[in-house]
């Protein structure tokens, strides 16, 4: 429609879009085969089972999340009280631990043989039957575990919004009589609804896919439930099937969500806002707000974390060998790699979105943020598979061509694995550059344009100076995310090369948990400083318009 | 772009580039191995066949069905040269699938049994496993137990405890139920168990051990390697609940224990095939079986070698003789027929 | 001589909808030029195809007779050497007043750029908040920077998107006035739009008024108002009541204040009904004429009075007289039409 130069960027966009989204199509493909009998099967035992737990866990995790992450996120973003400033970055820390490690920790301290459960019987001289603890090891308990690491998400989105309110806009309520309950309902809920949606519905995804913790606690869910088909019965493409099954549902809950926004959408008032001076909360409610926020902190992160302290000091000594550092040294550089990639990438669709807003453009998009409600090992077959497709094209040409074989080119390398990484984790990336730019109001890009700045000039020398603190967020999400990975790098990661959460996994696996938990530890620990700096970056970034 | 992420960006292109050449460039002296068995579980083997051959061994490690399907999608341009499984059953859908050659090999035919090999030499057991059952010494008599289809009689109700039937372990012994006695005879089976359950299923084996310990039930099923590795573990607690359990063989008088193999096979496009042999049959070695035995309380497949210490403890039994490869076929079948027992 | 820009039957669209349809301007070299339209007349999206940033679904655009812009091919805005003034300025938060000045220096060497810099900071009087990020500064001072910014590259051409009507009115034709001197001295063209004709007579010479996408009338601010070529653009511009009248002979109109003379429109035949325009001083206050009105209403215009008087038959007019005559509502004052050029329209058409 423009010049022809211009319209490389739909290219450009399309292209790696559908790239992105190989390895899902390569999913539906898969499912359109005419499956075996395993369905009739299914629907006779199981899969009413799967449906139902799949949507208890995803509705529990986001009331879950939304329990904690909204009202902490409104304390420390509005109210003042003992321990804000420590609570502030202090309340990210969880994210820095996998699902299936705090479920790991959980169980160890809860189970029935843990400490807690032992020491309650000594003491009481029960036995089995004289009392009812809550069992940790079910679909409660899996919604617990998941909330306690993903309300980070909630809390982080949920904050930013409360912080970008008008002062304005609270005043004029105020002066119209509304009381603080009134305001916080009416008011301050609503015009924050957007970021709360988009927080819940990332946390929801995530919940979806996660295989480690519900496995772990024998719920079965869709996730399970494609492993089970696929491993058990053999029968891949009946796993297919299931897990287009479950990305259809998550389409649906996409759209949903864009359709709650479009009704939505705020552009930011004015470029110069007021900060409302902060409710100072003082005695008993402050030392409340310091509970509200100490409890999630200590479940989230210091309990695991000192479990597995515990544990780990013992093998500790033992563990910190060459072998180790080399260990830290791939997962941090792989980790940091793909969080680089991942952004760039995110920043050409986003960008490319923004100069295109053509339904094709936003079709592909769209399409190439599925990935992430899709289990690790599903993304990773579908890389694997069009990829030793395209290396066995590659070689068929070269034997033909120059009598030489380029043998297998891309599976079973890094860029393989790089590649699952980008399929899986982009729309974490996307959805935090989304917003970015849309802060913008579309006049700078003009104006940048119209002094001879090209639209690639715009994008470096504008959006991403302004953007800084909203891309430096999405870095460290995704480079956290990626520390935390396990089933595609174990799947796809190249000969001799491991990373923390391989480790982990193996010692875990063979149920060596107390050796499992200096790796773990290490995780956690490697994912910690990020998250300090994530806090720090959110905390410089408010120049943003 | 300020300065140091530049650096950044060429460390990690520098990374990624060290990390490409990683993946085997067709070294003569090298041989690479798809292992489902834990890299703690065969490292040390291959580092001690690096040292005495010369020859480069690289690994990657994953679940069997990943590796399999790995294999299968790279087809003849895979760098893969031995697939080491922990299950007979994926050795035999791996030779059904194309990936596995024949191997004629005397030092292999001589260390190994008939009963734990491929007949035609496309795979080659390296190591059994028993599964049987552990009960709490202080509360059941060994007189008490006799057979696993004994564990569904109403006298057991609320004592049993069971790992999930996600886990290849009960997949395999469900499988080999239905080989001995039909697919209905088992489900009646299975529902009986599963009435007798204490619990829903969940957690590893050593969680079975421990719930047993603890007095949240009296029996379970268990691989004998993870009683042995409580017992020698680091943590004080798994070792005084490993101390409270004891091995019962079941099925003395009929089928016997229900036993399977970890083993290997030389992938069909090997492009390192003699290396491969070789490291095969360094696995099957004396020195190499006696390893399994001592570290991973393992029985050895090579009836020369004598198990561990702890494993002779527990004395002796009677060895399903049923072919393990008859467990890889039945295997979808025991999972749906759990599915419609409720077994979780 | 060739024109400086030059727009030919321009049709643009948001599909489905046509928003400038068949526009053709020429306006003269480094002239300065004004569009003049109520809010939605698309003005604004005349001035980004003339960026570059909407493309033609029909006819050109040319600058110094090179072509811009035709259907299927736009030159990109960054190589057009057209600068823009927005409504909301647009300044980079993240850079302050030097950098966001600079911006479009990017390939300037260095000594250049800062001495072109300096200039622009002395121009706009802003030498001293040099170092001053957007948000530490006023709305007139960011004005200031949005312009210097502009001018910094040396714009052929200066496009203003109703850029001052955030200011308040003093302000605003202060500024107006100022940019328009700049713009003169540099040489730059400039196209300014407007809703606000005060804006537009003070900075403009040529002005052209836009109505539903449609260019009804390019001319000087005088003959807009006293040469209006119809009805919309007699409304929108100044102030003035159309008066019924029937046409006669020669150019003869008979209405309730007499019998007037003009040039009717050609289409029109003797004896149609139709309207004249009667501006405000068109009508002086002389007590020795025979045509009387009330007052209805008032209002205070410093040296003047606006004066709002109905006729007998209920029509009503505007008269502007000096306020040393103060005439309260109901009272009834003499009046005398003084006309030159009287503009008739046939009534209820355009």
């Amino acid at each position: 429609m423009l010049s022809a130069r211009a319209d490389r960027w739909t290219l450009w966009v399309v292209g790696i879009a559908a790239l992105l989204a190989l390895p899902i199509l390569t999913v539906f493909a898969t499912a359109l085969q005419p499956a075996g009998p395993v369905w009739r099967h299914l629907v006779d035992t199981v899969l009413a089972d799967y449906l139902a737990n799949s949507i208890l866990l995803m509705l529990g995790v986001g009331i879950g999340t939304l329990l904690i992450g909204v009202p902490t996120a409104w304390l420390i973003g509005v109210c003042e009280f003992p321990g804000r400033r420590f609570f502030e970055w202090a309340l990210l820390l969880p994210m820095a631990i996998p699902a299936y490690i705090i479920a790991y920790t959980y169980t160890g301290l809860l189970d029935f043989a843990g400490p807690l459960q032992s020491a309650l019987r000594e003491t009481f001289g029960w036995t089995r039957h004289d009392y009812a603890f809550p069992e940790i090891r079910s679909l409660p308990g899996a919604v617990v575990m998941l909330t306690l690491v993903l309300y980070p998400y909630v809390y982080l989105l949920a904050r930013a919004a409360f912080l970008e309110q008008s002062a304005a806009v609270l005043e004029v309520s105020r002066s119209l009589g509304a009381g603080p309950w009134r305001r916080f309902f009416n008011l301050t809920l609503p015009l924050a609804r957007p970021s709360l949606i988009a927080g819940m519905s990332l946390v929801q995804m995530e919940a979806l896919a996660d295989y480690g913790t519900v496995q772990y606690f024998g719920v079965s869910t869709f996730t399970t439930g494609i492993f089970r088909v696929w491993f058990g019965m053999n029968d891949a493409i009946a796993a297919a099937q299931l897990a287009a099954l479950l990305l259809l549902f998550v389409f649906a809950l996409l759209v949903l969500e864009q359709l709650s926004r479009r009704q939505l959408r705020f552009h930011p008032t004015s470029a110069r806002q007021q900060r409302l001076p902060r409710l100072v909360l003082r005695g008993r409610r402050g030392g409340l707000a310091t509970l509200a926020c100490a409890m999630p902190l200590l479940c989230g992160f210091v309990i695991p974390a000192s479990v597995l302290a515990v544990w780990a000091a013992r093998t500790m000594p033992q563990m910190l060998d060459e072998r180790f550092l080399r260990l830290m040294a791939n997962s941090l550089l792989l980790a940091m790699g793909a969080a680089g990639l991942i952004l760039v990438l995110a920043l050409l669709l986003g960008y490319g979105q923004r100069l295109r807003p053509r339904p094709l453009v936003r079709l592909a998009v769209r399409g190439a943020s599925l990935g992430y409600a899709v289990p690790g090992a599903v993304i990773a077959i579908g890389v694997m598979l069009p990829l030793a497709a395209i290396d066995r094209n590659v070689d068929g040409w070269a034997r033909v061509g120059f009598g030489v074989s380029t043998g297998l080119l891309l599976s079973g390398t890094l860029v393989a694995l790089l590649f699952a990484y980008c399929a899986r984790f982009l729309p974490v990336a996307l959805h935090g550059v989304e917003a970015g730019l849309t802060r913008l109001r579309p006049s700078m890009d003009d104006a940048a344009r119209t002094l001879g700045a090209s639209p690639r000039a715009v994008l470096w020398r504008v959006h991403v100076p302004i953007l800084r603190g909203s891309l430096l967020t999405v870095l460290l999400l995704v480079f956290v995310d990626v520390l935390k990975e396990l089933p595609a790098t174990l799947i796809l990661r190249p000969f001799n090369f491991n990373t923390l959460a391989v480790r982990t996994y193996e010692l875990a696996s063979d149920e060596r948990l107390a050796d499992s938990a200096g790796f773990a530890l290490a995780i956690v620990l490697a994912g910690v400083g990020p998250v300090i700096l994530l806090s720090r970056a959110i905390g410089r970034g408010r120049l943003e318009p | 772009m300020s300065k140091p992420s530049k650096l950044g960006v060429f460390f990690f292109t520098l990374w990624l580039v060290s990390g490409l050449l990683a993946a085997p460039l067709l070294a003569a002296d090298e041989v690479n191995i798809y292992s489902a068995r834990k890299e703690d579980l065969i490292k040390p083997l291959l580092d001690d066949f690096s040292k005495q051959t010369g020859i480069t061994v690289n690994l990657v490690t994953g679940k069997e069905e990943t590796l399999l399907q790995r294999l299968q999608s790279e087809g003849a341009n895979t760098p893969a040269d031995l697939l080491l499984t922990t299950d007979a059953g994926r050795l035999a859908a791996a030779r059904q699938a194309g990936v596995l050659q024949a191997v004629t090999s005397e030092s292999l035919t001589q260390h190994i049994p008939a009963a734990y090999r491929d007949p035609e030499g496309y795979w080659f057991g390296l190591s059994v496993r028993a599964r049987p059952i552990l009960y709490a010494k202080d509360r059941v008599k060994p007189t008490e137990l006799s057979t696993y289809e004994d564990l569904a009689a109403p006298k057991w109700r609320g004592k049993v405890c069971v790992r999930s039937s996600d886990s290849i372990y009960n997949q395999s012994l469900v499988a080999g139920m239905i080989a001995h006695h039909g697919e209905a005879k088992t489900e009646a089976w299975a529902k009986g168990l599963v009435a007798n359950f204490s619990r829903p299923p969940k957690g590893g084996d050593r969680d079975q051990i421990k719930a047993v310990a603890a007095g949240e039930c009296d029996i379970t099923l268990a691989n004998t390697y993870y009683l042995g590795g409580m017992l020698s573990s680091s943590d004080e607690a798994e070792r005084e609940a490993a101390a409270k359990v004891a091995v019962f063989w079941p099925d003395a008088q009929t089928t016997g224990v229900h036993v399977n193999v970890s083993g290997a096979g030389v992938t069909a496009h090997a492009r390192h095939r003699d290396h491969a042999v070789k490291l095969l049959e360094f696995l099957a070695s004396d020195q190499a079986q006696r390893w399994y035995a001592e570290t991973n309380n393992e029985y050895p497949v090579n009836p020369a070698i004598p198990p561990s210490a702890t494993l002779q403890s527990w004395g002796t039994f009677k060895v399903d003789t049923l072919n393990v490869a008859k467990l890889g076929e039945l295997n979808a079948a025991a999972v749906q027929l759990m599915d419609r027992a409720g077994w979780k | 001589m060739t024109s400086f820009l030059e727009l030919s039957t321009l049709d643009v669209a948001y599909p489905p909808r046509k928003v400038i349809r068949d526009l053709t301007l020429r306006m003269s070299r480094a002239g300065i030029g004004c569009l003049l339209g109520p809010s939605g007349c698309g003005k604004t999206t005349l001035l980004r195809a003339i960026a570059g940033f909407e493309p033609l679904r029909r006819g050109s655009i040319h600058l110094d007779g090179v072509e811009l812009s035709r259907p299927g091919w736009t030159l990109p805005p960054e190589q057009r050497r057209i600068g823009l003034m927005f409504q909301d300025l647009a300044l980079f938060p993240h850079l302050n007043v030097t950098a966001n000045i600079a911006f479009g220096l990017y390939d300037w060497n260095v000594a250049e750029r800062r001495a072109r810099v300096d200039e622009l900071l002395k121009l706009v009087g802003l030498e001293e908040y040099a170092g001053r990020y957007p948000h530490q500064l006023s709305g007139g001072q960011q004005q200031r920077v949005a312009l210097a910014r502009a001018l910094a590259p040396r714009p052929r051409l200066l496009l203003l998107d109703e850029p001052f009507s955030n200011l308040d009115v003093a302000l605003r034709e202060g500024l107006a006035r100022e940019v328009r001197s700049i713009l003169l001295r540099e040489g730059i063209g400039g196209l300014l739009v407007s809703h606000d004709q005060f804006e537009a007579f003070a900075f403009a010479d040529e002005i052209g008024v836009l109505h539903q996408g449609r260019l009804l009338q390019w001319d000087s601010a005088h003959n807009l108002y006293h040469r209006p070529v119809d009805r919309f653009v007699a409304d929108f511009i100044g102030q003035g009541v159309l008066l019924p009248g029937r046409l006669g002979s020669n150019g003869r109109v008979s209405t309730e204040l007499g019998e007037l003379w003009g040039t009717p429109p050609v289409d029109c035949t003797v004896g149609e009904p139709v309207e004249v325009l009667i501006r405000p001083d068109h009508i002086v206050r002389d007590d020795a004429s025979p045509l009387r009105a009330e007052v209805v209403e008032r209002v205070f215009r410093g040296a003047e009075f606006l004066y709002t008087l109905q006729l007998p038959s209920g029509a009503r007019l505007l008269c502007l007289a000096p306020s040393h005559h103060d005439h309260a509502p109901g009272q009834h004052i003499s009046i005398r039409l003084d006309i030159d050029d009287l503009m008739i329209f046939r009534r209820g058409g355009d």
